[in-house]
């Protein structure tokens, strides 16, 4: 069950506290979550202990279907990791149901010079082992 | 205002050179010989100096250099809270309500940088680890600070570089207004030809056309390499003191008119890590509101400029920053920069007149103020006749800082 992979395994590893080690943990399941404030319904990510709008400590995780679009986005031709194709696309992605929040990832199985910001996108995980998924994006297919 | 401001009496740097081309001085000998040119600029002598100021996580301690040095006392050893190159007009900032304060006399302001002997800024190594630290298989690791916990939302999809970080507004700034690759290339082409009458540049032999800056190669779009700073050996330093005390000393004091520093809402570390800045200032420099508190502050406006020292990590973020200071409307920096408002040669705001970070050296954009008080004196290679005031600012795109210097 292994996904198709588009990075290297010597890609930077997430790094999490306790506070956003859930949105790690949900992803190990393929599941992208937002964090979502229990007093104002106010979403965020990355994950946070007060909700900056009305200030409750308390939260829950909300799924989100991985749709969005391109809010912006960067063609790097710089290797990060030994083995990196390049170039690659880093993106802003704005996502669909989750409350205004957007999340940086990359795109990936698009031509760079087929990109454009407001381009609709839907998610794909890749497993970099049995225990880490990274939630990236492609172009739509529908 | 009643009580005496504080003032700049001195300022010096060591030699600048490419990054990892110091290797014979230590990073903090190098401070030390910064710190000792800017108090002889002033007239001053060590033994006058009681306070020590620095930003962007120096590693060269106030306690340590105030020994080295043999100040008599540190009254005043303060570091800014500020990310990286936001923190430099910030760290004067600091100094002067310092002086204004009473907490100390004789304040210098330092940044010093030997990437050879540490870390090159550009390689993205102070973020990610090595990939060779990787433990396999791949899985999450702990994070040991707020900053990484935030960059491990950015980290693991590679975006680690600066160029790249900044990279985002700037696309989405030529997403909305049109702006164009030549137009950021305006900009580095601007500051290198004032660089080739600066004997400190590090590329003051280097002359640049924009066929030169179109032809560099992509980094990260629109980015291209010569559109990225410089990566940079040095150190430089400022004096700051108050006016009582700057009254006879060597040179003639330039005041500092207003100063001011901050993030606004719900901006973190900018978008380096941070997806969700408010869309209304995402393609920004994230400076426009600290610009219009600067400017009421000092009761003056962007056409008050004589000559500006903007913070240049890179070109998108000059542009960016020319549009929150009010020096032209949002959307328009493009046009601005291309109709030649930045050059000495007569243009409207005469920019970085030392090059910048761009073309003289990358010292955090400490050496902005240096170019700032120099252009107040009359001083700078590329003097700009008669200047009164001039705005300094420090980098954008993250939590930012700006000075806005005067001579009576
Ligand atoms: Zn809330």
């Amino acid at each position: 069950m292994t996904s198709e992979r588009f990075f290297p395994d010597g890609m930077p590893q997430p790094l999490a506290d306790a506070i956003t080690l859930p949105f790690w943990q949900a992803a190990s399941e393929h599941r992208l979550v937002v964090q979502r404030c229990t007093g104002c319904g106010h979403t965020r990510l990355p994950p946070a202990p007060i909700c900056p709008s009305c200030r409750s400590g308390h939260s829950d995780w909300k799924e989100i279907s991985g749709r969005g679009e391109v809010y912006t986005y960067t063609v790097v031709h710089r290797p990060i990791a030994a083995g990196q194709q390049l170039p690659f696309v880093i993106a802003i992605i704005a996502l669909e149901d989750a409350g205004g929040v957007r999340m940086i990832s990359n795109l990936v199985g698009v031509d760079p010079k087929h990109l454009s910001i407001g381009l609709p996108v839907e998610l794909v995980w890749e497993d970099m082992s049995g225990e880490l998924s990274i939630p990236r994006f492609r172009p739509a297919s529908r | 205002m009643s009580r005496s401001r504080a003032h700049i009496v001195g300022v010096g740097e060591t030699r600048y050179t490419r990054w990892g081309k110091i290797g014979d001085v230590t990073e903090h000998a190098l401070a030390c010989q910064a710190i000792q040119r800017a108090v002889a600029d002033a007239g001053l002598s060590i033994d006058d100096v009681d306070g020590l100021a620095s930003f962007a996580d120096d590693r060269n301690e106030a306690v340590f250099l105030a020994a080295e040095l043999g100040l008599p006392a540190l009254r005043f050893g303060n570091m800014v809270w500020m990310p990286g190159g936001g923190g430099g007009c910030a760290a004067v900032a600091n100094a002067a309500m310092a002086v204004e304060t009473g907490q100390a006399e004789v304040v210098v302001v330092y940044r010093s940088l030997c990437q050879g002997q540490f870390f090159r800024f550009g390689s993205g190594a102070t973020l990610a680890a090595s990939p060779s630290d990787n433990p396999k298989p791949p899985t999450v690791q702990q994070a040991n600070s707020l900053l990484l916990a935030s960059m491990g939302f950015a980290l693991p999809y590679g975006l680690a570089m600066a160029a790249a970080a900044y990279a985002l507004p700037t696309r989405r700034h030529m997403h909305l207004y049109g702006t164009t690759g030549e137009q950021l290339g305006r900009i580095a082409v601007t500051f290198r030809e004032h660089a080739s009458r600066n004997p400190r540049a590090v590329m003051g032999g280097r002359p640049m056309t924009l066929e030169d800056h179109q032809a560099s190669p992509m980094i990260a779009d629109p980015h291209r390499l010569f559109d990225c700073c410089l990566e940079s050996d040095g150190a430089c330093a400022i004096v700051v003191t108050t006016a009582e005390r700057g009254r006879d000393l060597a040179k003639r004091p330039v005041e500092i008119l207003a100063s001011e520093q901050g993030a606004p809402r719900g901006y973190a570390f900018g978008p380096f890590t941070n997806a969700n800045i408010a869309d209304e200032i995402y393609a920004t420099g994230g400076t426009e509101e600290l610009a219009g508190r600067l400017w009421g502050k000092a009761a003056l406006g962007p056409d008050d400029v004589d000559v500006a020292q903007i913070y240049d990590h890179f070109t998108g973020c000059v542009l960016m920053q020319l549009e929150d200071y009010g020096f032209c409307k949002r959307g328009e920096g493009g046009p601005f920069v291309e109709s030649g408002a930045l050059s000495w040669h007569g243009g409207s705001l005469p920019t970085n007149t030392h090059g910048g970070s761009l073309s003289e050296a990358y010292i955090h954009g400490l050496n902005h103020v240096v170019e700032g008080v120099r252009s107040l004196r009359g001083e700078s290679t590329s003097p700009v006749e008669g200047a009164q005031v001039c705005l300094v600012t420090s980098a954008a795109c993250v939590p930012s800082s700006a000075l806005l210097l005067g001579r009576r």
